[in-house]
């Protein structure tokens, strides 16, 4: 693959006037030609276009019967709230703090402590609440779910029942031009605001991992109380409104770039700050009724969430379409990322009784009308508007979605153009240049030494001709040379007998004309390596 | 206000009392006599002594130490003595602090080098086993915490201790503070100073009683249904439940959290009033804590001219006629009765007011309590804390510390709680239950709105005998029916002894409960301090302490 190099400073005078584009010597942009993998250099946790099924479902009954079927998926996803301090005392939480760190009697649980509401938690639900398209609850409140855990150290989660604080929203997605794009609205049936109450899963095979497969937590580390417990969390429920993997990844993606647009999470997957666990049957197609539901743990990235439900609709599917639907049963399963499929965790037996009531600790969640609407200012541009008012600046859709992606990205986009560039170009440079360099690097946007100012005048300077475009960048590629090479050695062969006689002084005749030809922009070194190696060869 | 130094210009008449000066200059020549308990001045109001008017121990204490008529660690001697002496035929302490005297001692050497005293300096608290202290074990009456001490104090300790007051210790309780007699505590039954073979009340019983038995000055307790002010009354003490709020809840051992208040104990209404002044107000670490500002409550001790003949005139008083029913012993009701008649003197008007919901509080109660306290009681694992019974699977760890850590009546509330939470009962039970918690409220509302104050008996009976009820917890549960409504509005209550009946070697206090609007602690502080200044004919110093005075 051609590769080129921006020239640094000191090797290349012509881009004197864009001296501010590198600020340190050292740093080189890399760039790698624009193609589908480009797409995913930014984002972590995209969804990678193969889909494995287990090949002992994989077969052509399946292919048949999977047309006579479909799958309704719903999502519950927990989103890690960044507030600095637990949700119900002041104890500071970070990944990476050891646990049992930052414990207090509060989350502790010891007799006689109280929990008091950190109120960032409310701030970071209505902003979430008015991104979704919720009406929110003005008048909500806190209730205990009571369940007996070996970690949960109150012996139940604080948690909202039957007055969340937003509820009956919804959310749009694009999906992945890979699949066919398109457009989705999924509902939102309710986000509530929550402590994570820190606990342990349980697999039928009798090993214990913890739900955010944090690593810390070891089942003899269940006497001490998990490091976790009190975090702040948001529930966010979806209405069943997926039909395939891919939907559902694509959902959890979106609510991902939601948290981080709203810069209330990190959304993280394998740290466990964006957790989703996907309720899923499947029925024949046409028929009202759902079949029955099966819930999926475990998985720490889209792609496991996409593989887990394509896997799961396969099993249903199959066990339908040989008229074993009975052994469907509503129960947990847990994605297992090695074998590629899901298990069973444990079965449920009718529905839990957590036995929920008012916590009589924490007094009523009040909104105003006015504390509301200072939100609702506040609001960044969300992933949709943007992706849609890009879409009106008459870029494709590939490069929306790719530009819209990273809030990161989508703020150095749009200072760019705010800074005058084309935007045509500066997607092109974002996606291309930019986007490689930070893959190669494993930078993201606001790490490299490259500010949107700088890409504007840079943008700038090769439209008006000061610069032209393949100027900008260094040819490196020992191929490319050694074409311009051959071509240069071969229209002077007088000049190579005299250099072949001795006159090596020539070289540096030769290396202008390549230079020439390649317009200023060979590489030196590479030139004059293969250079040499042209003259100095044995005709 | 408690923070000057002298005691403040409405208390005066303490101040200026020859009697007490008197009292003092005795006490200095006691003390000299180490073997013998030295006694403070409450001690020479004895029974026959003509009507000895109760007063204020923490600022007769800031007297004598700032006249310097006493050290403070005198009266702590005197107090440990006594304490000593009671506590084989009261056991109302279940733990007693070590470094009372070292404290007694620090205080003496800030008066010696001039420093300013905090309000509660020298004062000698007791301090409900529910109430988590750091320096001493905090069982709240249970096996499931033995040998357990918090790794903090509670915020009503905090502040006594940051005014001056010294922690004597740790009070005998109902388990979780789940009964009203402390023989429901896992360690041991409490007597009642007026009667050993009697109970004290609960489920604060042992605070009670060592404020009765002047084994401390004031004491810490707790009210979810009744359990400062029953035992109050059982006692012959002064118990005052705070508006739901007043107080910080933060290192109060949740018992039922939208019930639950700290209460105070004293000997006298200023004493409990000034108790409360110190450990009010809105704390960070309670969300249910109010941020009303707490008033002067001193200012509510006026002394009473002789002079004025009606000093109440123009107060409406309520006596709640559902009290009176049938189910009340009769020389309570009496007692109650010339109670209304004495603020009738002082010139109150008293009317019968009707609260008809006022008998579905108690099965209200109890649902709602109960369901509270089985979430409460759920962290009570077995693993953290306390008793730990081994076993190999977690879950028969659980049950094992459980069903040995808990007592049968903490098991029966728990599982009533359960049960009134579950999935096709939460409805019929717990549900309902704040319903009829929402119609007391109102009914109560108004009600005060068209009296200041009601009154009723803290309880149907004076003090039971040890025993009697204790395998019939229904009887037990009715002896709440005066208490639990008040908790369930979430109001102020003051209950204070108000005469006799007959019983024990000198009869049995009764105590008359004064139900306030909510945060009007101060009126029912004003009405209560003229009603015990005037009260004629009764000295509460139980015979227990009376007797080994003159022995
Ligand atoms: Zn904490």
């Amino acid at each position: 693959m051609a590769s080129t190099i921006f020239r640094s400073l000191h090797t290349n005078p012509c881009l004197l006037h864009t001296t501010a584009l590198l600020r340190r010597k050292d740093v080189i942009l890399y760039c790698t030609m624009r193609s589908a993998q480009t797409r995913t250099a930014a984002t972590q946790d995209k969804v990678k276009p193969q889909v494995k099924v287990a090949p002992n479902i994989q077969n052509k009954t399946l292919e048949k019967a999977s047309k006579d079927y479909e799958a309704v998926i719903g999502i519950e996803t927990h989103v890690q709230l960044n507030t600095l301090t637990k949700a119900f005392c002041s104890c500071p939480y970070n990944y990476g703090s050891l646990p049992n760190t930052s414990v207090c009697p509060v989350c502790m649980g010891l007799p006689g402590a109280l929990p008091v509401l950190n109120m960032k938690v409310i701030e970071s639900a209505v902003k979430v609440g008015l991104s979704l398209n919720c009406k929110l609850s003005f008048n909500s409140k806190f209730d205990r779910k009571q369940y007996f855990y070996p970690d949960l150290p109150k012996g139940y989660q604080i948690s909202q029942f039957d007055v969340p604080i937003a509820t009956g929203g919804y959310i749009d997605v694009d999906l992945p031009l890979e699949y066919g794009g398109g457009h989705r609205k999924f509902g939102i049936t309710r986000v509530h605001m929550e402590e994570d109450a820190g606990k342990l899963l349980h697999s039928e095979g009798g090993s214990y991992s913890q739900e955010s497969t944090f690593p810390f937590i070891l089942l003899n580390q269940r006497c001490s109380t998990s490091y976790k417990a009190g975090v702040p969390l948001l529930e966010i429920v979806s209405e069943p409104d997926m039909r395939t993997g891919i939907e559902a990844a694509e959902y959890a993606a979106e609510l991902q770039r939601l948290v981080r647009y709203l810069g209330v999470s990190n959304g993280n997957m394998q740290e466990g700050s964006l957790r989703c666990d996907v309720n899923i049957s499947v029925r024949p197609i046409g028929h009202i009724e759902f079949g029955t539901k099966v819930e999926i743990k475990n998985l720490n990235s889209f792609s496991s969430v996409s593989r887990a439900i394509d896997y799961e609709i396969s099993r249903q599917v199959l066990l339908h379409s040989q008229g074993e639907d009975q052994e469907i049963v509503q129960e947990t399963r847990l994605w297992e990322e090695g074998a590629q499929k899901t298990v069973t965790m444990r079965k449920k037996e009718g529905l839990a009784d957590y036995r929920y009531f008012p916590e009589p600790d924490l007094p009523g969640v009040f909104l105003t009308q006015d504390y509301v609407d200072g939100i609702r200012n506040t609001l960044p541009e969300l992933p949709e508007t943007k992706r849609r008012r890009y879409e009106k600046m008459g870029l494709s859709m590939q490069d929306v979605l790719f530009l819209a992606n990273d809030v990161n990205v989508a703020e150095f986009f749009d200072t760019t153009i705010t800074k005058g560039a084309d935007v045509k170009l500066a997607t092109n440079w974002i996606m291309g240049d930019i986007a490689a360099y930070m893959k190669n690097e494993k930078l993201t946007i606001n790490e490299i030494k490259l500010s949107p100012q700088e890409l504007a005048e840079l943008i700038a300077s090769i439209k008006d001709g000061t610069i032209s475009g393949k100027i900008g960048k260094e040819i490196v590629d020992p191929a490319e040379i050694e074409k311009m090479v051959e071509k240069v050695v071969s229209e002077n062969p007088k000049q190579l007998e005299q250099y072949r006689g001795g006159k090596t002084k020539l070289q540096g005749y030769f290396a202008g004309q390549v230079m020439k030809l390649s317009k200023g922009k060979a590489n030196p070194g590479v030139l004059n390596k293969i250079l040499l190696e042209k003259l100095n060869a044995k005709s | 206000m408690l923070s000057t130094l002298q005691p403040p210009r409405s208390l005066s008449h303490f101040r200026t009392n020859p009697t007490l000066l008197l009292r003092y200059t005795s006490l200095k020549t006691l003390s000299s006599l180490s073997s013998q308990p030295v006694t403070h001045s409450t001690l020479t109001d004895q029974p026959c002594s003509p009507n000895p008017l109760p007063h204020s121990q923490i600022l007769s204490t800031r007297h004598s130490l700032l006249s310097r008529h006493l050290t403070a660690t005198q009266l702590a001697d005197s107090f440990l003595a006594r304490l000593r002496l009671t506590e084989p035929h009261l056991r109302s302490f279940l733990h007693v602090s070590d470094s009372v005297l070292a404290q007694a001692r620090e205080l003496d050497e800030k008066i010696q080098r001039n420093e300013e005293l905090g309000p509660l300096a020298g004062v000698l608290v007791a301090v409900k086993d529910n109430i988590c202290t750091a320096e001493m074990p905090s069982t709240a009456g249970s096996r499931v915490l033995e040998g357990y001490t918090p790794p903090y104090d509670a915020t009503a300790v905090r502040k006594i201790k940051e005014l001056g007051g010294i922690v004597v210790g740790k009070t005998n309780l109902d388990e979780f503070g789940m009964g009203s007699t402390t023989e429901g505590s896992a360690f041991q039954v409490t007597a009642n100073p007026w009667d050993v073979s009697r109970v004290p009340g609960g489920s604060s019983g042992g605070s009670a009683a060592a404020v009765s038995a002047r084994q401390c000055m004031v004491s810490l307790g707790s009210d979810t249904g009744g359990s400062v002010r029953q035992p109050a009354s059982f006692c012959g003490v002064v118990g005052l439940k705070p508006t739901y709020g007043r107080v910080s809840r933060f290192g109060l051992m949740a018992y039922a959290s939208s019930l639950d208040v700290i209460g105070c104990f004293g000997t006298s209404v200023a004493d409990a009033g000034i108790l409360l002044q110190a450990i009010s107000g809105h704390d960070r670490l309670d969300a249910t804590s109010s941020k009303r500002e707490v008033p002067d409550l001193a200012a509510e001790f006026v002394s009473i001219s002789s002079t004025i003949s009606k000093p109440l005139k123009g107060l409406r008083i309520g006596l709640i006629r559902e009290t009176l029913d049938g189910g009340v012993d009769t020389g309570v009701t009496s007692a109650v009765r010339s109670a209304a008649l004495h603020l009738e003197e002082l010139g109150c008007s008293i009317t019968e007011v009707s609260l008809p919901s006022f008998s579905l509080g108690l099965p209200a109660y109890y649902i709602l309590a109960s369901s509270e306290s089985s979430s409460n009681l759920s962290r009570y694992d077995g693993v953290r804390y306390g008793s730990h019974v081994a076993a190999d699977e977690l879950n028969s760890q659980y049950k094992d510390s459980r069903a040995k850590g808990f007592g049968s009546e903490v098991k029966r509330r728990i599982l009533t709680g359960t049960y009134a939470l579950s999935a096709g009962y939460y409805d019929a039970y717990y549900k309902r239950a704040q319903q009829v918690r929402t119609i007391i409220r109102k009914s109560f509302k108004a009600a005060l709105d068209e009296h200041d104050i009601l009154i009723s008996p803290a309880a149907p009976s004076a003090a039971y005998k040890i025993g009697e009820k204790k395998n019939d917890p229904l009887a037990m549960y009715a002896g709440d029916i005066m208490t639990v409504n008040v908790n369930l509005a979430g109001l102020p209550a003051l209950v204070l002894p108000c005469g006799f009946v007959e019983g024990g070697s000198a009869g049995l206090p009764v105590g008359l409960q004064m139900i306030g609007a909510a945060f009007d602690e101060g009126k029912l502080l004003k009405v209560g301090h003229i009603f015990e200044q005037t009260l004629q004919n009764c000295n509460f110093v139980p015979p227990l302490i009376a007797d080994e005075l003159t022995s």
